[in-house]
C-alpha cells in the first residue's frame, strides 16, 4: 500500500518526520488511548530518540502530542509553556528498552479523572508510528485506520459480541487482533476499521459485560 | 502500479494520457477517493509549500544555532548585486535555503519526500509559479508527476537517509523535481524518465552525515544542490539529451548503493562531515543540552 501523500507530505512542523512528526503522533495516541486530559506524564526515550531527540525537538513534540496537538501545529516548539498553562506536568528519562525500534518512547500517563496508561510506541519513518505495547501487553497498530482499543476480561464469546455490534453499526473491520497477558486475565482487543465508529456503537460495546474500557482513535483527516 | 517508471510511461502512452494522470488515477484507486478529492488534497499540499516559503523569517535560528538567515542573505545578494547564475537560479537557491531553514527552525513545511529534503521541490516550482507562466492546475499536475516518481523510488529503492544515505533523500527529491519541471515545461513522458535518471545519477553515492545527527548541516545547503541539479537535468532532457541508462535501472542501482553504504554514512552521525573536528564539537555541545533548553 502506498499513499502518494506519504511522498508529498505530511504537512508538518520540522525538522524530522521520524523524530518530530512521528513523536507528536505518539503523544497524541497516548492521550487518545488514555481517554481523558493528561495531567502527568513520565516519558522514557530509547535509542535515537534519546541520542538526538533534543536537537530534533522530539521532547517538545511528544509533549505537544500529549496536549492533543497534530504534527502541523505551530505551537509544537512552545509545547512546554502550553503544558504549564494547561497544568500538565511531565518528566523525561533516557533508558534502554529491550528489542525496541531505535526511535521508541515509553509513556506512562495519568489523566484528570485518575485514569492510567502505559504505552510504548515507535516512530517507524516518514512520520508513521506503531504502538508496540499497551500496559505491558504486546500490540502492534499504526493509527492509519480508525482504531478501537477495548479492555476486557478474558470471557469466551466476547469477540463475537463486539463484532456483531460493529456489523450492526455498518462498520467494516480492516484488521483485528486480540492480546492477553495470561489465560483468564486482562484482554486487549484492537480493531481497525474502514468506517468511523459512531459514539452509540462504542457505548453499546462499553456496556457489554466484562468490558472495562473502550478508547477510540480517529485517523487523521484526509 | 506505481513501482516502475517504465510501467507508468507505457500505461500513459497506451492510454494517450500524461504521466501525472496515471499517478492521479493511482491515488483515486489507492485511497478510494474522487478525482476532485485527490486534486483538493494536492492543492492543499501545494499551498502549504507556498505558505512555508512566505512565512520564512530570516531572524530565526535552529536549535543548535548553526542554521538560519541564509535564505535572506541569498535574496539580498541576488537583488542588490546580481548573481553569477542569473535571476531564476538565484530564486531557486533562495527558496531551497528558506524552506530548509524553516524546517530546521521548527516551522511548518511539507516533507517532499522527507523533511530533510523539503526544500528541493518548492525551490523549482515556486519560481516558475511566481513567473506567472503557469496556472495552479499546471503546478498540481507537476506535483503529481513528482509524487509518482517519488513513489517509484520508495518502492524500488528508498527515500530514507537512515536506509540509503543522502542520495535517497536529496537524490530522490532532485529526481522528483527534475521530472516535475519537465512535465511543467511541456516535456513528454520519455523526457521525464531521462530527467529522473540523470538527476539521480548525478547524486549517486551521496552519504548522510549530519552534524550531531541534526537535520541542519549539511542538509539545508544540500537542498540547494538537489534543486540546481534538477533544473540542469530538466533543461538537458528538454534539449533532447538522453540518459544512456534507463530510469528504473538507475533507481535500482541507487537502492543497491544505499544498502552497501556503511552504517556510518546513514544518518548515524558516526562518519563523514559529522566526525570532522567541528562536527564532533557540535555533537558534544548537543549532548550537554538538557531537555527543553
Amino acid at each position: 500500500m502506498l499513499d502518494i501523500f506519504d511522498i508529498l507530505g505530511p504537512i508538518m512542523v520540522g525538522p524530522s518526520s521520524s523524530h518530530t512528526a512521528g513523536a507528536v503522533r505518539i503523544g497524541n495516541m497516548a492521550r487518545t488511548l488514555l481517554g481523558e486530559r493528561v495531567v502527568s506524564a513520565k516519558i522514557l526515550l530509547h535509542g535515537s530518540f534519546a541520542q538526538t531527540g533534543q536537537g530534533h525537538g522530539t521532547d517538545k513534540a511528544l509533549v505537544a502530542g500529549l496536549l492533543g496537538m497534530k504534527p502541523d501545529d505551530l505551537r509544537i516548539p512552545d509545547s512546554y509553556s502550553v503544558a504549564l498553562e494547561e497544568g500538565m506536568s511531565f518528566v523525561f528519562v533516557n533508558g534502554d528498552l529491550k528489542d525496541a525500534h531505535p526511535n521508541t518512547a515509553l509513556l506512562e500517563v495519568e489523566g484528570e479523572h485518575g485514569a492510567k496508561l502505559s504505552m510504548q510506541a515507535s516512530s517507524t519513518g516518514g512520520g508513521r508510528i506503531r504502538v508496540d505495547k499497551i500496559n505491558g501487553v504486546d500490540v502492534g497498530f499504526t493509527g492509519a485506520y480508525n482504531t478501537l482499543v477495548i479492555h476486557s476480561t478474558d470471557i469466551s464469546g466476547k469477540l463475537a459480541e463486539v463484532t456483531r455490534l460493529l456489523s450492526q453499526g455498518k462498520v467494516n473491520i480492516a484488521n483485528m487482533s486480540l492480546h492477553r497477558s495470561r489465560r483468564g486475565g486482562a484482554v486487549l482487543m484492537v480493531i481497525e476499521t474502514d468506517h468511523p465508529v459512531a459514539l452509540v456503537v462504542r457505548n453499546l460495546i462499553s456496556e457489554l459485560p466484562g468490558v472495562q474500557g473502550v478508547t477510540y482513535y480517529v485517523k487523521e483527516a484526509e | 502500479m506505481l513501482d516502475s517508471m517504465h510501467e507508468i510511461l507505457k500505461t500513459a502512452e497506451q492510454q494517450g494520457v500524461p504521466f501525472w494522470e496515471i499517478v492521479l488515477r493511482g491515488d483515486m484507486e489507492e485511497r478510494q477517493v474522487t478525482r476532485e478529492a485527490s486534486l483538493d488534497k494536492m492543492r492543499l499540499t501545494w499551498r502549504a509549500m507556498l505558505d512555508a516559503d512566505s512565512a520564512y523569517q530570516p531572524e530565526l535560528r535552529s536549535v543548535s544555532g548553526l542554521v538560519g538567515g541564509d535564505g535572506g542573505r541569498m535574496k539580498t545578494y541576488a537583488e542588490t548585486k546580481g548573481s553569477l547564475c542569473g535571476d531564476f537560479l538565484s530564486q531557486v537557491i533562495a527558496v531551497a535555503l528558506r524552506t530548509g531553514e524553516s524546517n530546521a527552525c521548527m516551522r511548518r513545511i511539507v516533507a517532499a519526500p522527507t523533511a530533510g529534503s523539503c526544500g528541493v521541490l518548492p525551490a523549482v516550482l515556486i519560481p516558475c509559479w511566481k513567473a506567472g507562466t503557469y496556472t495552479e492546475e499546471d503546478i498540481l499536475h507537476a506535483m503529481y508527476t513528482a509524487a509518482g516518481i517519488g513513489a517509484v523510488i520508495s518502492v524500488r529503492a528508498s527515500i530514507s537517509g537512515a536506509a540509503g544515505g543522502c542520495q535517497a533523500e536529496i537524490g530522490s527529491a532532485s529526481a522528483m523535481a527534475a521530472g516535475a519541471l519537465v512535465a511543467l515545461c511541456g516535456g513528454d513522458g520519455r523526457q521525464i524518465g531521462h530527467a529522473v535518471a540523470m538527476a539521480l545519477k548525478n547524486l549517486m553515492g551521496l552519504i548522510c552525515d549530519p552534524l550531531g545527527g541534526l537535520v541542519e548541516v549539511p542538509c539545508v545547503k544540500r537542498n540547494v544542490v538537489g534543486a540546481v541539479n534538477a533544473v540542469s537535468c530538466a533543461d538537458m532532457a528538454l534539449a533532447g539529451i538522453e540518459s544512456r541508462i534507463p530510469a528504473d535501472e538507475v533507481i535500482d542501482c541507487m537502492g543497491d548503493v544505499g544498502r552497501r553504504l556503511p552504517v556510518e554514512f546513514r544518518e548515524t552521525a558516526l562518519g563523514g562531515l559529522a566526525v570532522t573536528p567541528f562536527g564532533l564539537q557540535v555533537k558534544e555541545m548537543m549532548k550537554n543540552t538538557a531537555h527543553g533548553e
